[in-house]
């Protein structure tokens, strides 16, 4: 039986902030909520694609596993990945405080 | 201290007008990431989980006060207002941004500072014992070594692609500050019959293969060091191993085909060297030496120290210094609850006035991530005490519990596989009270993020390593470390503990050995090479295993 898909989003970083990054539906987003979800590994693949295609604007594209909450909206699985949707957690001065004021 | 010369400016200089294009062509799409890379980091500039991060070379530690107080300004102007000091007693800014990054590099250039050599597999920045110049066990300075030694791998055209990255120690006493045994190359000058020499001792090293290291020349004259050095490196790269980066490091050349191979290798490397190179013109090394002559020591009326808090202070925070009216200082970048080696910018300033004002204008950062003040005379202990609490830099907690080495870990490093920083800030919590701490007495504790163990772990008397283990993060204990003269590899405890049960477990560690110690002399570290690990490992599973049940 053939393993069954995980959803995926794209992220990586901002070629001239170094912010994590989020790919979605019209470019990019700061906030992993905002993510484009891949419901299959084909669809995985064309976004990474399209990720690494953007070498102007971003660095190093990465598939990652994600979870998806009662709304629909992706929330990461790994804790690595949680840590990139906030920062760091010993200042308040990393993507958390960056994102409060948005 | 080492002044630049026309030469080293215009190199440096150079190099940033360099970097400055490659930027620009990076930015353009003229190169794509891949050229990139490999040129940011020969420039210092990694990117990690969160952004970019800027690494600058501290060479031996040693900085003055204009330079300190320009970091302070880098922070400022394109960081956030801080800096982390490092294991290797560099620096790291952790938010630049790339547009940015020529201008951090000509501020530095301004002060005579770069982050050439900071990464890649090159010979990285030369540390040293962090009292070199003021500790009174100190046989010579090694700072003089340690800059011959940066001036020769600097851009070493032979050097610039090894196996892998290559580090070397040097310290000047027989107590070992600078774990010369954990190094590519450890130097340690000494003394036969009166002539100065260096034990040179290879292989050692941290990360996943731990080694100490061993000597492979027990007397090497001074003249012949760089030939030498040359020698060893000459070696490494045409036998050290390409085909897989884990076995790369020439500790486990050194490993596979044993240290009496190597020797007969270098000792034939060394005698063709040799017939070429045999040495450093004398005015070189005078030029150098004369970078480091000792300040004109001053005289002055020392008054009794009545305050307990100064009292506590000069208890932990000093340590003897060579004029016996004089004391080194180390500042603690531990405040409780604080991240190891992290400085405000403010702090920064602090510290580059104290420095003028009381220590002749210089400062040393340490592998341990603290800042030190070399040469107070021990009449100004009080204004530098009062400056220091005034700052929050206080903190009299060297070489205790609190005095935490802690890599980034996963807060800030793309390598973590967990974090360390906020394991280190409980442990200090648990900890605060400072009366506990003295009671407890000398103990190491150093926390790494990843098996590549920027955080020292292997060395220290109670090491944490932080994994991943089933999705989440994972601590691994090792208890026995040593990283003096008597350089000791940790043993490992046994199964790892979740986050919220290594703070529990390294209290019941010292729980243990407040019981088992025979005196409130015998230290952590002696007590549990009398005893062994057992009782340890007792002390630290039982009440893990009693809450599973």
């Amino acid at each position: 039986m053939p393993k069954s898909f995980t959803p995926q989003i794209v992220t990586a970083n901002d070629l001239m902030l170094g912010d994590v990054i989020y790919l979605t539906e019209g470019g990019w987003s700061r906030r992993h909520g905002d993510a484009l979800v891949a419901r299959s590994a084909s669809e995985a693949q064309e976004m990474l694609a399209t990720a690494q295609a953007q070498a102007l604007k971003i660095v190093g594209p990465y598939l990652a596993d994600t979870v998806l909450d009662d709304a629909g909206r992706p929330a990461p699985v790994h804790f690595r990945e949680a840590f990139r949707t906030r920062g760091p957690s010993n200042y308040d001065h990393g993507k958390q405080a960056d994102l409060r004021s948005v | 201290m080492y002044q630049y010369t026309d030469f080293d400016e215009q190199f440096v200089r150079a190099r940033v007008q360099e970097f400055r294009g490659q930027v620009e062509r990076r930015i353009s799409g003229a190169l794509t990431e891949d050229e990139f890379k490999p040129l940011r980091l020969m420039n210092g500039l990694y990117l990690q989980l969160h952004a970019y991060m800027l690494r600058v070379a501290v060479p031996y530690g040693t900085l003055n006060g204009a330079q300190m107080r320009q970091l302070a300004y880098i922070a400022d102007r394109w960081d956030k207002g801080y800096g982390h000091f490092t294991t290797r007693q560099n620096i790291q800014f952790n938010w630049p941004k790339l547009a940015d990054v020529p201008d951090m590099l000509d501020a530095l250039a301004d002060v005579s500072m770069h982050a050439i050599q900071t990464s890649g597999n090159c010979i990285r920045n030369v540390t040293a014992d962090h009292f070199a110049g003021a500790a009174a066990d100190e046989i010579e300075d090694p700072r003089p070594t340690a800059e011959l030694i940066r001036q020769w791998s600097t851009d070493h055209p032979e050097f610039a692609y090894l196996p892998r990255k290559f580090k070397v120690a040097v310290t000047g006493a027989p107590n070992d500050r600078a774990v010369t045994k954990a190094h590519d190359i450890g130097l340690r000058m000494i003394r036969r019959d009166g002539v100065p020499g260096y034990e040179v001792i290879v292989g050692g090293g941290l990360g996943r293969t731990p080694m100490i290291g061993k000597v492979l020349n027990d007397f090497l004259p001074r003249e012949d060091l760089l030939p030498y050095l040359e020698a060893i490196l000459a070696v490494y790269n045409q036998h050290g191993r390409r085909d897989n980066k884990y076995k790369a490091r020439i500790k486990i050349l050194i490993h596979e085909e044993g240290v009496e191979t190597m020797r007969s290798r270098v000792d034939a490397e060394f005698a063709r060297i040799k017939a070429e190179f045999d040495g450093v013109p004398q005015h070189v090394v005078e030029r150098i030496r004369a970078g480091f002559l000792p300040p004109v020591w001053k005289e002055a009326d020392i008054a009794p120290v009545r305050d307990p808090g100064l009292r506590s202070f000069i208890d932990t925070n000093t340590h003897t210094h060579k004029q016996a009216d004089y004391t080194i200082v180390t500042i603690s970048l531990k405040g409780i609850g604080e991240t190891p080696g992290d400085a405000t910018s403010d702090q920064m300033r602090v510290m580059a006035d104290l420095a003028e004002r009381f220590s002749h204008d210089e400062l040393r950062v340490s592998h341990e991530q603290n800042v030190i003040l070399p040469h107070v005379h021990k009449a100004d202990l009080p204004a530098v005490y009062d400056a220091l609490r005034a700052a929050g830099l206080a903190t009299a907690n060297i070489g205790l519990v609190s005095d935490i080495i802690a890599c980034p870990g996963m807060d800030y490093c793309a390598l973590a596989t967990a974090r360390s920083i906020p394991i280190a800030q409980e442990i200090s919590e648990a900890f605060s009270d400072l009366d506990r701490q003295r009671d407890v007495g000398p103990l190491k504790i150093k926390i790494s993020g990843c098996i590549n163990a920027c955080g020292h772990h292997h060395v220290a008397h109670i090491g944490i390593l932080g994994l991943e283990k089933k999705g989440v993060e994972s601590y691994q204990i090792t208890l026995g470390g040593d990283g003096t003269e008597n350089a000791a590899i940790g043993e490992r405890l046994g199964p790892g503990f979740a986050a919220d049960e290594i703070v529990p477990a390294v209290e019941r560690l010292i729980a243990a050995y407040l019981d088992l110690r025979l005196t409130p002399q015998e230290t952590f570290l002696e007590a549990y090479v009398r005893v062994g690990p057992a009782p340890f490992k007792a002390a630290a599973y039982d009440e893990v295993q009693a809450n599973a049940a």
